[in-house]
């Protein structure tokens, strides 16, 4: 394992739930948040994983997931919100459902500045764009938020996106004094 | 540098499409905004035709989406030069799945057709069969004669791999066919094609 990677419990109950609520495509951006689940995604065979390039194909591909008959979501890291904002049309003008869990940065103990100007504006991108928003900001929370929106999304036709707070992941290790 | 009158290809693409769509009755089609929906909606109108009217660098990554969830069908993506340029990436996703069943037609007239022919990139160098056998897709080719969608139709019916085909088409004005603009009327035929039932 990775300095990089981040086990939580939280994280495998996120993947339980995913694989519950029978998730086949799961495309990404990595990111530590994510890494426990990307890595459980990749030795899961009903789901297939789809590393993208660019957020914004992400939104495309779970689309195109939803028009064949599979449920898809994705995930990514503050930053990416904004890579995604004119693909999001996507979502509101053919009303697919859509879920996205998102890693902040930027709002807690961040030590990188260059995190913050996104992080600070994610959840106002997604809002503007017609996406819903919900915030997990405890470990005990992340199932439940998670899962209100997951089921917002696939049983409501909702498009959902749940942020996942700094605090949740930790302090990122720099090594530097 | 001269802009409208460059010349990138001598094929007509409303003939093209027509030949490369009837021959591919059964493929799940993803159409790139502008030009490549009116081709598609000019030679058959089909309920398994997704016709993006925005999205713009979506097209290729959409049909990554349903490819991967219809493996037994042939999905063919239609788009424009301008289009896939703005999601080169999406070609790293799919050569990174290799799939069998994806197939990519890139109408390539060198120009952006739908904002008063400025030149592309692939006009001005750029080598889409290049990019995308670097990025490890099964098949290429690159198209200079109306016959060449023969080649295409045999890829995209064989479902042996994924590939791009780059046809070099005239740069030109058509008479402008609209497909319905209705983005969740298309998704719910679309689906309801693949006998998936809306909520």
């Amino acid at each position: 394992m990775s300095s990089s990677t981040i086990l939580t419990p939280w994280q495998d109950e996120l993947f339980y739930l995913f694989k519950a609520g029978g998730v086949r495509q799961v495309a990404y951006v990595p990111d530590a948040g994510h890494s426990s689940l990307i890595r459980q995604v990749w030795s899961e065979e009903s789901m297939t994983p789809i590393p993208v390039t660019t957020e914004e194909e992400g939104v495309a591909a779970v689309c195109g997931a939803w028009l064949g008959g599979q449920r898809a979501i994705l995930l990514m890291q503050s930053s990416g919100v904004g890579n995604c904002v004119n693909m999001f049309s996507l979502i509101s003008n053919c009303q697919f459902p859509f879920f996205c869990l998102v890693t902040m940065r930027g709002e807690w103990a961040e030590f990188n500045q260059w995190q913050t100007p996104m992080g600070q504006a994610t959840q106002t991108a997604l809002e503007m764009m017609g996406i819903h928003v919900l915030r997990a900001d405890t470990p005990e929370s992340v199932q439940d938020v998670v899962s209100a929106g997951f089921d917002a999304a696939f049983e409501g036709g909702d498009s959902v996106a749940v942020l996942l707070s700094q605090s949740l992941v930790g302090r990122k290790k720099w090594g530097v004094q | 540098m001269s802009q409208e009158q460059y010349q990138h290809g001598q094929i007509d693409r409303r003939e093209f499409v027509k030949d490369l769509v009837l021959a591919c009755p059964d493929a799940l089609i993803v159409t790139g905004l502008g030009s490549p929906s009116y081709d598609v909606f000019a030679a058959a109108d089909r309920p398994g035709n997704f016709y993006l009217w925005g999205a713009m660098g979506g097209a290729a990554a959409l049909a990554l989406g349903v490819a991967i969830a219809q493996p037994h069908k042939s999905v063919l993506v239609i788009t424009g030069d301008g289009e896939q340029l703005m999601g080169l990436g999406s070609l790293a996703s799919i050569g990174a799945q290799k799939l069998k069943n994806l197939s990519i037609v890139v109408l390539d007239n060198g120009h952006y057709g739908e904002t008063g022919m400025q030149r592309s990139h692939t006009s001005l160098g750029t080598d889409l069969t290049a990019i995308a056998k670097a990025c490890h897709l099964d098949w290429t080719l690159s198209v200079k004669e109306s016959s060449g969608f023969r080649e295409i139709v045999k890829h995209v019916n064989a479902r042996a791999g994924c590939g791009l085909a780059n046809v070099f088409i005239t740069a030109g004005e058509y008479p402008k066919i609209l497909p319905p603009r209705d983005g969740a009327y298309m998704k719910n035929r679309f689906r309801d094609a693949l006998g998936l039932k809306p909520f």
